[in-house]
Protein backbone atom coordinates (compact mmCIF):
# COMPACT_ATOMS: atom_id res chain seq x y z
CA UNK A 1 0.00 0.00 0.00
CA UNK A 2 1.08 3.24 -0.29
CA UNK A 3 0.03 6.45 1.21
CA UNK A 4 -0.42 9.97 0.09
CA UNK A 5 -0.53 12.70 3.07
CA UNK A 6 -1.59 16.21 1.96
CA UNK A 7 0.74 18.74 4.53
CA UNK A 8 -0.67 22.57 4.31
CA UNK A 9 1.60 25.06 5.20
CA UNK A 10 -0.16 27.15 8.03
CA UNK A 11 0.72 29.65 10.30
CA UNK A 12 1.92 28.36 13.51
CA UNK A 13 -0.74 27.06 15.86
CA UNK A 14 1.13 29.15 19.03
CA UNK A 15 0.58 31.94 17.41
CA UNK A 16 -2.39 34.26 17.47
CA UNK A 17 -3.57 35.40 13.42
CA UNK A 18 -4.27 39.30 13.47
CA UNK A 19 -6.06 40.94 10.69
CA UNK A 20 -4.01 43.20 8.19
CA UNK A 21 -4.75 46.86 8.46
CA UNK A 22 -7.19 46.93 5.42
CA UNK A 23 -8.70 44.32 6.39
CA UNK A 24 -7.90 41.93 3.41
CA UNK A 25 -5.93 39.14 5.25
CA UNK A 26 -4.46 38.35 7.98
CA UNK A 27 -0.79 39.04 8.80
CA UNK A 28 1.71 36.50 7.70
CA UNK A 29 5.05 38.80 7.27
CA UNK A 30 7.86 37.32 9.49
CA UNK A 31 5.65 34.96 11.12
CA UNK A 32 6.13 31.70 12.11
CA UNK A 33 4.89 28.78 9.28
CA UNK A 34 4.79 25.39 10.32
CA UNK A 35 2.63 22.20 8.81
CA UNK A 36 -0.62 22.26 9.87
CA UNK A 37 -1.20 20.33 13.10
CA UNK A 38 -3.72 17.94 12.22
CA UNK A 39 -1.63 16.85 8.72
CA UNK A 40 1.30 16.12 10.77
CA UNK A 41 -1.43 13.87 12.90
CA UNK A 42 -1.71 12.24 9.81
CA UNK A 43 2.12 11.94 8.64
CA UNK A 44 2.91 10.17 11.96
CA UNK A 45 0.07 7.83 11.37
CA UNK A 46 1.25 6.94 8.15
CA UNK A 47 4.77 6.44 9.16
CA UNK A 48 3.68 3.73 12.35
CA UNK A 49 1.77 1.91 9.50
CA UNK A 50 4.42 2.02 7.76
CA UNK A 51 6.78 0.85 10.64
CA UNK A 52 4.57 -2.08 11.01
CA UNK A 53 4.71 -3.57 7.70
CA UNK A 54 1.55 -2.52 6.51
CA UNK A 55 2.67 0.43 3.56
CA UNK A 56 5.72 0.78 1.54
CA UNK A 57 5.58 4.05 0.44
CA UNK A 58 4.86 7.33 2.00
CA UNK A 59 4.60 10.36 -0.27
CA UNK A 60 3.78 14.09 0.94
CA UNK A 61 2.32 16.51 -1.42
CA UNK A 62 1.79 20.23 -0.54
CA UNK A 63 -0.07 22.70 -2.60
CA UNK A 64 0.91 26.63 -2.08
CA UNK A 65 3.64 28.64 -2.30
CA UNK A 66 7.73 27.68 -2.41
CA UNK A 67 7.94 28.07 0.51
CA UNK A 68 6.04 25.18 1.21
CA UNK A 69 9.10 23.56 0.78
CA UNK A 70 10.26 23.67 4.08
CA UNK A 71 7.25 22.34 5.58
CA UNK A 72 7.65 18.97 3.16
CA UNK A 73 11.19 19.01 4.66
CA UNK A 74 9.68 18.70 7.75
CA UNK A 75 7.49 15.64 6.79
CA UNK A 76 10.88 14.29 4.81
CA UNK A 77 12.55 14.00 7.94
CA UNK A 78 9.92 13.32 9.86
CA UNK A 79 9.65 9.74 7.77
CA UNK A 80 8.02 10.67 4.54
CA UNK A 81 9.97 9.15 1.52
CA UNK A 82 9.62 11.52 -1.05
CA UNK A 83 7.47 14.77 -1.28
CA UNK A 84 5.40 16.80 -3.76
CA UNK A 85 4.96 20.42 -4.12
CA UNK A 86 2.06 21.75 -6.25
CA UNK A 87 3.13 25.18 -6.67
CA UNK A 88 0.56 28.22 -6.41
CA UNK A 89 0.43 31.80 -5.53
CA UNK A 90 -3.21 31.33 -5.21
CA UNK A 91 -4.83 30.72 -1.76
CA UNK A 92 -6.76 26.84 -3.02
CA UNK A 93 -10.16 27.21 -1.77
CA UNK A 94 -10.79 23.34 -0.70
CA UNK A 95 -12.98 21.98 -3.77
CA UNK A 96 -10.05 23.13 -5.76
CA UNK A 97 -7.13 21.74 -3.67
CA UNK A 98 -9.75 18.27 -3.82
CA UNK A 99 -9.15 18.37 -7.49
CA UNK A 100 -5.42 18.73 -7.56
CA UNK A 101 -5.18 15.97 -5.22
CA UNK A 102 -7.07 13.81 -7.40
CA UNK A 103 -4.61 14.21 -9.97
CA UNK A 104 -1.84 13.15 -7.59
CA UNK A 105 -3.55 10.73 -6.62
CA UNK A 106 -4.09 9.14 -9.84
CA UNK A 107 -0.69 9.62 -11.27
CA UNK A 108 0.77 7.99 -8.01
CA UNK A 109 -2.15 5.69 -7.67
CA UNK A 110 -1.82 5.60 -3.97
CA UNK A 111 -4.77 3.83 -2.06
CA UNK A 112 -5.37 6.00 1.11
CA UNK A 113 -4.83 9.13 1.40
CA UNK A 114 -4.58 9.93 4.94
CA UNK A 115 -4.75 13.50 5.83
CA UNK A 116 -5.65 16.42 8.58
CA UNK A 117 -9.72 17.12 9.11
CA UNK A 118 -9.36 20.74 8.54
CA UNK A 119 -6.54 23.16 7.92
CA UNK A 120 -6.31 25.64 11.10
CA UNK A 121 -6.25 28.67 8.58
CA UNK A 122 -9.63 28.27 7.05
CA UNK A 123 -10.95 25.64 9.38
CA UNK A 124 -13.07 24.78 6.26
CA UNK A 125 -13.37 20.98 7.24
CA UNK A 126 -13.96 20.09 3.20
CA UNK A 127 -10.86 18.73 1.47
CA UNK A 128 -11.36 15.37 2.58
CA UNK A 129 -14.33 14.81 2.27
CA UNK A 130 -14.45 16.21 -1.14
CA UNK A 131 -11.21 14.62 -2.07
CA UNK A 132 -13.47 11.39 -1.24
CA UNK A 133 -16.59 12.20 -3.17
CA UNK A 134 -15.02 12.88 -6.21
CA UNK A 135 -12.87 10.03 -6.05
CA UNK A 136 -16.02 7.87 -5.82
CA UNK A 137 -14.70 6.15 -2.85
CA UNK A 138 -14.98 5.90 1.07
CA UNK A 139 -14.41 8.41 3.79
CA UNK A 140 -13.93 8.26 7.07
CA UNK A 141 -13.29 11.35 8.81
CA UNK A 142 -12.32 12.56 12.23
CA UNK A 143 -10.39 9.46 13.12
CA UNK A 144 -8.94 8.54 16.57
CA UNK A 145 -8.40 5.18 15.77
CA UNK A 146 -7.47 3.19 12.68
CA UNK A 147 -6.67 -0.38 11.62
CA UNK A 148 -6.64 -2.48 8.60
CA UNK A 149 -8.40 -6.18 7.52
CA UNK A 150 -8.50 -7.71 4.16
CA UNK A 151 -8.73 -4.30 2.00
CA UNK A 152 -11.13 -2.57 4.51
CA UNK A 153 -10.18 -0.44 7.06
CA UNK A 154 -11.70 -0.10 10.22
CA UNK A 155 -11.79 3.37 11.44
CA UNK A 156 -13.32 4.90 14.91
CA UNK A 157 -14.83 8.59 14.75
CA UNK A 158 -14.86 10.95 17.17
CA UNK A 159 -18.52 12.33 16.61
CA UNK A 160 -20.98 14.67 18.99
CA UNK A 161 -22.50 11.23 20.30
CA UNK A 162 -19.20 9.55 21.48
CA UNK A 163 -17.11 7.03 19.36
CA UNK A 164 -18.48 5.45 15.91
CA UNK A 165 -16.68 3.08 14.18
CA UNK A 166 -17.29 2.54 10.95
CA UNK A 167 -15.64 0.22 8.09
CA UNK A 168 -15.18 1.19 4.92
CA UNK A 169 -13.02 -0.53 1.33
CA UNK A 170 -9.71 0.66 0.76
CA UNK A 171 -8.83 2.55 -1.34
CA UNK A 172 -10.22 5.48 0.81
CA UNK A 173 -9.72 8.59 2.65
CA UNK A 174 -8.96 9.53 6.60
CA UNK A 175 -9.10 12.48 7.94
CA UNK A 176 -7.40 12.46 11.06
CA UNK A 177 -8.74 14.26 14.67
CA UNK A 178 -6.32 15.18 17.80
CA UNK A 179 -6.61 12.17 19.45
CA UNK A 180 -5.10 9.66 16.70
CA UNK A 181 -1.18 10.23 18.40
CA UNK A 182 1.12 12.16 19.21
CA UNK A 183 3.46 13.31 16.59
CA UNK A 184 6.89 12.39 17.20
CA UNK A 185 9.71 14.93 17.24
CA UNK A 186 12.33 15.39 14.46
CA UNK A 187 16.16 14.04 15.07
CA UNK A 188 18.91 15.85 13.70
CA UNK A 189 20.27 13.30 11.49
CA UNK A 190 16.92 12.93 10.29
CA UNK A 191 16.87 16.56 9.04
CA UNK A 192 20.59 15.90 7.16
CA UNK A 193 18.95 12.42 5.76
CA UNK A 194 16.01 14.64 4.20
CA UNK A 195 18.06 17.10 2.17
CA UNK A 196 18.93 13.65 -0.17
CA UNK A 197 15.45 12.74 0.03
CA UNK A 198 13.36 13.34 -3.53
CA UNK A 199 11.39 16.77 -3.75
CA UNK A 200 9.80 16.93 -6.90
CA UNK A 201 8.20 20.92 -7.84
CA UNK A 202 5.65 21.06 -10.17
CA UNK A 203 3.47 24.42 -11.74
CA UNK A 204 0.03 24.43 -10.65
CA UNK A 205 -0.94 25.44 -14.24
CA UNK A 206 0.84 22.38 -15.71
CA UNK A 207 -0.88 19.90 -13.98
CA UNK A 208 -4.06 20.14 -16.38
CA UNK A 209 -6.71 20.91 -13.56
CA UNK A 210 -9.72 23.45 -14.24
CA UNK A 211 -10.44 25.46 -11.42
CA UNK A 212 -13.74 25.00 -10.11
CA UNK A 213 -15.99 27.79 -8.80
CA UNK A 214 -15.04 29.78 -5.62
CA UNK A 215 -15.94 31.52 -3.05
CA UNK A 216 -15.31 35.22 -3.20
CA UNK A 217 -13.67 36.31 0.29
CA UNK A 218 -14.43 39.41 1.60
CA UNK A 219 -13.55 41.43 4.22
CA UNK A 220 -11.68 40.11 7.49
CA UNK A 221 -12.40 41.28 10.97
CA UNK A 222 -11.41 40.63 14.67
CA UNK A 223 -14.18 38.88 16.34
CA UNK A 224 -16.35 41.27 19.15
CA UNK A 225 -13.88 40.74 22.07
CA UNK A 226 -15.61 39.61 24.69
CA UNK A 227 -14.62 41.63 27.73
CA UNK A 228 -13.41 40.63 30.89
CA UNK A 229 -15.45 41.14 34.12
CA UNK A 230 -14.11 41.21 37.74
CA UNK A 231 -13.53 38.82 40.52
CA UNK A 232 -15.74 37.83 43.30
CA UNK A 233 -14.03 37.38 46.73
CA UNK A 234 -16.27 34.52 48.14
CA UNK A 235 -19.45 32.26 47.25
CA UNK A 236 -21.59 34.47 48.61
CA UNK A 237 -21.07 37.09 46.39
CA UNK A 238 -21.29 34.87 43.56
CA UNK A 239 -24.42 33.33 44.31
CA UNK A 240 -25.69 37.03 44.97
CA UNK A 241 -24.50 38.27 41.96
CA UNK A 242 -26.02 35.32 39.78
CA UNK A 243 -29.37 36.52 41.02
CA UNK A 244 -29.04 39.54 40.08
CA UNK A 245 -27.74 38.99 36.49
CA UNK A 246 -31.08 37.01 36.50
CA UNK A 247 -29.41 33.61 35.69
CA UNK A 248 -30.04 32.26 39.08
CA UNK A 249 -32.98 32.59 40.81
CA UNK B 1 -35.81 29.03 -7.95
CA UNK B 2 -35.27 30.31 -4.25
CA UNK B 3 -35.84 27.71 -1.94
CA UNK B 4 -33.86 26.32 1.24
CA UNK B 5 -32.96 22.95 1.84
CA UNK B 6 -32.28 21.78 5.25
CA UNK B 7 -30.94 18.24 6.25
CA UNK B 8 -31.87 17.19 9.83
CA UNK B 9 -29.97 15.81 12.32
CA UNK B 10 -31.39 12.76 14.67
CA UNK B 11 -30.81 9.68 16.03
CA UNK B 12 -33.37 7.69 13.89
CA UNK B 13 -35.92 8.35 17.31
CA UNK B 14 -35.12 12.10 18.24
CA UNK B 15 -34.58 15.13 16.24
CA UNK B 16 -31.36 16.60 17.27
CA UNK B 17 -31.53 20.41 18.67
CA UNK B 18 -29.04 21.68 16.42
CA UNK B 19 -31.67 20.92 13.19
CA UNK B 20 -33.81 23.70 15.54
CA UNK B 21 -30.88 26.32 15.50
CA UNK B 22 -29.63 25.55 11.89
CA UNK B 23 -33.50 25.84 10.66
CA UNK B 24 -33.51 29.40 12.23
CA UNK B 25 -30.11 30.41 10.17
CA UNK B 26 -31.82 28.68 6.51
CA UNK B 27 -34.24 30.71 7.32
CA UNK B 28 -32.14 34.09 7.48
CA UNK B 29 -31.52 33.47 4.07
CA UNK B 30 -35.11 34.65 3.14
CA UNK B 31 -35.81 31.71 1.14
CA UNK B 32 -38.94 29.24 2.26
CA UNK B 33 -36.94 26.52 4.00
CA UNK B 34 -38.33 22.59 3.63
CA UNK B 35 -36.66 19.82 6.01
CA UNK B 36 -35.53 16.74 4.82
CA UNK B 37 -35.21 13.17 6.66
CA UNK B 38 -33.46 11.08 5.78
CA UNK B 39 -33.87 7.49 7.90
CA UNK B 40 -35.61 3.85 7.48
CA UNK B 41 -38.55 5.05 9.04
CA UNK B 42 -38.31 8.88 9.02
CA UNK B 43 -41.91 8.93 11.20
CA UNK B 44 -41.42 10.23 14.49
CA UNK B 45 -38.18 12.64 13.36
CA UNK B 46 -40.50 14.34 10.25
CA UNK B 47 -43.35 14.77 13.03
CA UNK B 48 -41.09 16.49 15.65
CA UNK B 49 -39.73 18.57 12.18
CA UNK B 50 -42.58 19.39 11.10
CA UNK B 51 -43.64 20.88 14.59
CA UNK B 52 -40.92 23.49 14.41
CA UNK B 53 -42.31 27.03 12.96
CA UNK B 54 -40.71 27.91 9.49
CA UNK B 55 -40.75 24.86 8.48
CA UNK B 56 -42.23 24.80 4.73
CA UNK B 57 -42.74 21.26 3.78
CA UNK B 58 -41.02 18.07 5.51
CA UNK B 59 -39.76 15.49 3.29
CA UNK B 60 -39.00 12.06 4.25
CA UNK B 61 -36.46 9.77 2.19
CA UNK B 62 -36.72 6.54 3.70
CA UNK B 63 -34.99 3.40 2.64
CA UNK B 64 -32.93 0.65 4.54
CA UNK B 65 -29.37 2.39 3.89
CA UNK B 66 -30.30 5.74 5.86
CA UNK B 67 -30.44 3.88 8.62
CA UNK B 68 -26.98 5.02 9.89
CA UNK B 69 -25.82 8.37 8.53
CA UNK B 70 -22.71 7.51 6.43
CA UNK B 71 -21.85 10.27 3.98
CA UNK B 72 -20.72 8.24 1.45
CA UNK B 73 -25.06 7.21 1.08
CA UNK B 74 -26.35 10.06 2.08
CA UNK B 75 -24.35 12.80 -0.44
CA UNK B 76 -25.61 11.29 -3.51
CA UNK B 77 -28.93 11.54 -2.22
CA UNK B 78 -28.92 14.65 -1.22
CA UNK B 79 -27.45 15.71 -4.77
CA UNK B 80 -30.30 14.33 -5.86
CA UNK B 81 -32.96 16.43 -3.91
CA UNK B 82 -30.56 19.66 -4.52
CA UNK B 83 -32.14 19.70 -7.99
CA UNK B 84 -35.24 21.76 -6.95
CA UNK B 85 -32.91 24.04 -4.23
CA UNK B 86 -30.90 27.16 -4.63
CA UNK B 87 -29.84 26.84 -1.17
CA UNK B 88 -28.71 23.20 0.75
CA UNK B 89 -27.60 23.67 4.47
CA UNK B 90 -26.84 21.26 7.31
CA UNK B 91 -25.68 22.02 10.58
CA UNK B 92 -22.30 22.82 11.95
CA UNK B 93 -22.02 19.28 13.90
CA UNK B 94 -19.92 16.55 13.42
CA UNK B 95 -22.51 14.99 11.05
CA UNK B 96 -23.41 18.22 9.07
CA UNK B 97 -19.05 18.72 8.56
CA UNK B 98 -18.75 14.77 7.58
CA UNK B 99 -21.68 14.82 5.06
CA UNK B 100 -22.38 18.72 3.52
CA UNK B 101 -18.91 19.04 1.68
CA UNK B 102 -19.13 15.57 0.05
CA UNK B 103 -22.30 16.39 -0.92
CA UNK B 104 -20.83 20.10 -1.93
CA UNK B 105 -18.36 18.13 -4.18
CA UNK B 106 -20.87 16.10 -6.05
CA UNK B 107 -22.75 19.77 -6.28
CA UNK B 108 -19.58 21.62 -7.83
CA UNK B 109 -20.81 23.87 -4.89
CA UNK B 110 -18.14 25.83 -2.77
CA UNK B 111 -18.84 25.10 0.35
CA UNK B 112 -19.41 27.69 3.15
CA UNK B 113 -18.50 26.43 6.55
CA UNK B 114 -19.90 27.30 10.08
CA UNK B 115 -22.08 30.09 8.74
CA UNK B 116 -22.43 32.47 11.94
CA UNK B 117 -24.10 35.41 10.11
CA UNK B 118 -26.30 35.72 6.77
CA UNK B 119 -25.93 38.74 5.32
CA UNK B 120 -28.07 38.24 2.18
CA UNK B 121 -28.90 35.19 0.20
CA UNK B 122 -25.18 34.55 -1.19
CA UNK B 123 -22.67 36.36 1.59
CA UNK B 124 -21.80 34.95 4.54
CA UNK B 125 -19.69 35.49 7.82
CA UNK B 126 -17.50 33.03 9.51
CA UNK B 127 -15.14 32.09 11.67
CA UNK B 128 -11.54 31.16 10.89
CA UNK B 129 -8.16 30.81 12.61
CA UNK B 130 -9.78 29.27 15.43
CA UNK B 131 -12.12 32.00 16.10
CA UNK B 132 -10.03 34.72 16.05
CA UNK B 133 -10.69 36.12 12.29
CA UNK B 134 -13.97 37.00 10.85
CA UNK B 135 -14.10 36.69 7.21
CA UNK B 136 -17.27 37.61 4.88
CA UNK B 137 -17.43 35.31 1.92
CA UNK B 138 -19.84 35.86 -1.14
CA UNK B 139 -20.90 32.63 -2.79
CA UNK B 140 -21.05 32.38 -6.29
CA UNK B 141 -24.71 33.01 -7.87
CA UNK B 142 -24.61 29.96 -10.82
CA UNK B 143 -23.96 27.34 -8.82
CA UNK B 144 -26.11 26.18 -5.48
CA UNK B 145 -25.63 27.37 -2.16
CA UNK B 146 -24.03 24.94 -0.16
CA UNK B 147 -23.02 25.88 3.76
CA UNK B 148 -23.22 24.26 7.07
CA UNK B 149 -24.57 26.70 9.85
CA UNK B 150 -22.82 26.84 13.50
CA UNK B 151 -25.73 26.33 15.97
CA UNK B 152 -23.96 28.20 18.67
CA UNK B 153 -24.55 31.85 16.61
CA UNK B 154 -28.38 30.51 16.36
CA UNK B 155 -31.51 30.40 18.03
CA UNK B 156 -33.87 27.32 18.09
CA UNK B 157 -36.92 27.83 16.02
CA UNK B 158 -39.85 27.70 18.13
CA UNK B 159 -42.45 24.63 18.42
CA UNK B 160 -45.65 25.35 17.06
CA UNK B 161 -45.22 24.68 13.13
CA UNK B 162 -47.46 22.43 11.46
CA UNK B 163 -45.89 21.74 8.25
CA UNK B 164 -46.91 19.07 5.32
CA UNK B 165 -44.94 15.68 5.57
CA UNK B 166 -44.48 14.41 2.48
CA UNK B 167 -42.49 11.31 1.15
CA UNK B 168 -39.82 11.65 -1.47
CA UNK B 169 -38.23 8.37 -3.04
CA UNK B 170 -34.90 9.38 -4.92
CA UNK B 171 -33.96 6.97 -7.70
CA UNK B 172 -30.27 6.99 -6.58
CA UNK B 173 -27.69 3.69 -7.10
CA UNK B 174 -25.53 3.92 -3.43
CA UNK B 175 -22.10 2.42 -2.80
CA UNK B 176 -21.68 -0.57 -0.55
CA UNK B 177 -18.16 0.45 0.33
CA UNK B 178 -19.04 2.33 3.84
CA UNK B 179 -20.69 0.21 6.54
CA UNK B 180 -21.34 1.36 9.96
CA UNK B 181 -20.19 -0.80 12.65
CA UNK B 182 -21.57 0.70 16.26
CA UNK B 183 -21.75 3.46 18.04
CA UNK B 184 -20.46 3.59 21.50
CA UNK B 185 -22.38 6.45 23.10
CA UNK B 186 -21.62 7.61 26.57
CA UNK B 187 -25.17 7.71 28.10
CA UNK B 188 -26.10 10.49 30.12
CA UNK B 189 -29.57 11.99 31.43
CA UNK B 190 -27.60 15.22 32.27
CA UNK B 191 -28.83 18.41 29.34
CA UNK B 192 -27.37 18.24 26.17
CA UNK B 193 -24.58 20.45 25.88
CA UNK B 194 -24.81 22.41 23.21
CA UNK B 195 -28.93 22.92 23.68
CA UNK B 196 -28.45 22.99 27.69
CA UNK B 197 -29.08 26.66 29.11
CA UNK B 198 -26.61 25.81 32.14
CA UNK B 199 -23.47 24.01 31.53
CA UNK B 200 -20.50 23.29 34.45
CA UNK B 201 -17.32 22.13 32.98
CA UNK B 202 -14.24 20.26 34.52
CA UNK B 203 -10.55 20.59 33.60
CA UNK B 204 -7.06 19.43 34.31
CA UNK B 205 -7.40 21.13 38.09
CA UNK B 206 -10.08 18.28 38.81
CA UNK B 207 -7.05 16.10 38.97
CA UNK B 208 -8.68 12.74 38.14
CA UNK B 209 -11.65 10.83 36.99
CA UNK B 210 -13.05 9.75 40.50
CA UNK B 211 -12.98 13.83 41.41
CA UNK B 212 -15.03 13.93 38.41
CA UNK B 213 -17.94 12.99 40.51
CA UNK B 214 -17.85 16.54 42.61
CA UNK B 215 -18.51 18.31 38.56
CA UNK B 216 -21.58 16.29 38.35
CA UNK B 217 -23.20 16.83 41.48
CA UNK B 218 -22.97 20.76 41.08
CA UNK B 219 -24.29 20.44 37.54
CA UNK B 220 -26.49 17.90 38.48
CA UNK B 221 -28.06 20.74 41.57
CA UNK B 222 -27.83 23.26 38.46
CA UNK B 223 -29.88 21.44 36.04
CA UNK B 224 -26.72 21.72 34.16
CA UNK B 225 -24.66 19.71 31.04
CA UNK B 226 -21.48 18.52 31.60
CA UNK B 227 -18.86 19.64 29.67
CA UNK B 228 -14.60 19.32 30.15
CA UNK B 229 -11.72 20.98 28.90
CA UNK B 230 -9.51 19.30 26.47
CA UNK B 231 -6.89 18.39 28.99
CA UNK B 232 -9.40 16.61 30.91
CA UNK B 233 -10.41 14.29 27.93
CA UNK B 234 -7.07 13.89 27.42
CA UNK B 235 -6.12 12.88 30.76
CA UNK B 236 -9.22 10.42 29.99
CA UNK B 237 -11.09 11.84 33.40
CA UNK B 238 -14.12 11.84 30.69
CA UNK B 239 -15.26 10.80 27.24
CA UNK B 240 -14.29 12.67 24.22
CA UNK B 241 -18.41 13.88 23.71
CA UNK B 242 -17.80 15.97 26.64
CA UNK B 243 -15.35 18.09 24.98
CA UNK B 244 -16.13 21.90 24.81
CA UNK B 245 -13.88 23.88 22.74
CA UNK B 246 -12.13 24.98 19.28
CA UNK B 247 -12.21 20.84 18.02
CA UNK B 248 -14.89 19.73 20.77
CA UNK B 249 -17.91 21.57 21.60
CA UNK B 250 -19.22 24.95 20.92
CA UNK B 251 -21.58 25.49 23.41
CA UNK B 252 -23.88 28.83 23.87
CA UNK B 253 -25.68 28.64 27.60
CA UNK B 254 -27.18 30.95 29.36
CA UNK B 255 -24.77 30.00 32.37
CA UNK B 256 -21.24 28.37 31.89
CA UNK B 257 -19.37 27.38 34.90
CA UNK B 258 -15.78 26.35 34.86
CA UNK B 259 -14.07 24.74 37.46
CA UNK B 260 -9.91 24.24 37.17
CA UNK B 261 -9.92 25.32 33.44
CA UNK B 262 -6.76 27.10 33.01
CA UNK B 263 -8.33 28.94 29.86
CA UNK B 264 -6.23 27.83 26.45
CA UNK B 265 -7.62 29.45 23.60
CA UNK B 266 -9.06 26.40 22.07
CA UNK B 267 -11.17 25.92 25.23
CA UNK B 268 -12.47 30.35 25.08
CA UNK B 269 -12.93 29.88 21.30
CA UNK B 270 -15.83 27.62 22.88
CA UNK B 271 -17.21 29.06 24.98
CA UNK B 272 -17.29 32.92 23.59
CA UNK B 273 -21.04 32.76 22.79
CA UNK B 274 -22.08 31.85 26.52
CA UNK B 275 -24.30 34.62 28.64
CA UNK B 276 -22.41 34.54 31.53
CA UNK B 277 -19.48 32.40 32.10
CA UNK B 278 -18.01 32.04 35.61
CA UNK B 279 -14.44 30.76 36.49
CA UNK B 280 -13.10 29.62 39.60
CA UNK B 281 -9.88 28.21 39.72
CA UNK B 282 -6.46 28.41 41.94
CA UNK B 283 -4.26 30.46 39.80
CA UNK B 284 -5.01 33.96 40.44
CA UNK B 285 -3.21 34.78 36.73
CA UNK B 286 -5.05 31.76 34.47
CA UNK B 287 -6.18 33.37 31.43
CA UNK B 288 -9.65 32.43 31.71
CA UNK B 289 -10.46 35.26 34.20
CA UNK B 290 -9.12 37.40 31.52
CA UNK B 291 -12.56 36.52 29.82
CA UNK B 292 -14.74 35.35 33.13
CA UNK B 293 -17.74 37.80 33.62
CA UNK B 294 -17.18 36.72 37.18
CA UNK B 295 -14.08 35.05 38.79
CA UNK B 296 -13.67 33.59 41.71
CA UNK B 297 -9.51 32.39 42.84
CA UNK B 298 -10.02 29.42 45.31
CA UNK B 299 -10.17 25.77 45.10
CA UNK B 300 -13.20 24.35 44.03
CA UNK B 301 -12.91 21.58 45.85
CA UNK B 302 -13.98 24.03 48.88
CA UNK B 303 -15.92 26.06 46.62
CA UNK B 304 -18.38 23.85 45.11
CA UNK B 305 -19.90 21.96 48.34
CA UNK B 306 -20.25 25.38 49.43
CA UNK B 307 -21.83 26.60 46.07
CA UNK B 308 -23.89 23.29 46.76
CA UNK B 309 -25.28 24.49 49.72
CA UNK B 310 -25.97 27.96 49.67
CA UNK B 311 -27.82 27.12 46.59
CA UNK B 312 -29.87 25.36 48.71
Amino acid sequence: MKILVPIKRTIDYNIKAKVTRDGSGVVTDGVKMSINPFDEIALEEAIRIKERGEAEEIIAVSIGVSGAQQQLRTALAMGADRAILVETEEATQPLHAARILLKIREEEGTDLVLMGKQAIDDDANQTGQMLAALWGRPQATFTSKLTFEDGWLKATREVDAGLETIAVELPAVVTTDLRLNEPRFVKMPDIMKAKRKPLDQRKLEELGVEAPAKLEVGTHEPPPERKGGHKVESVDELVAELKERGVLS
Amino acid sequence: MSRTLLIAEHDGKQLNPSTAKALTGALAVGHPVDIAVFAADAGPVAEQAASLEGADKVLKVERAENEHPLAATLAPQIEALAADYSHVFMPSTTFGKDVMPRAAALLGSPQVSDIMEVLDAHSFKRPIYANNVIVTVKAPSDTVVTGTIRTASFKDAPAGGQAEITDKSLDVELPGHSRFVELEVHKSDRPDLQSAQRVVSGGRGVGNKENFEIIYRIADKLGAGVGASRAAVDAGFVPNDMQVGQTGKIVAPELYMCFGISGAIQHVTGIKDAGTIVAVNKDPDAPIFEIADIGLVGDLFEIIPELEEKLG
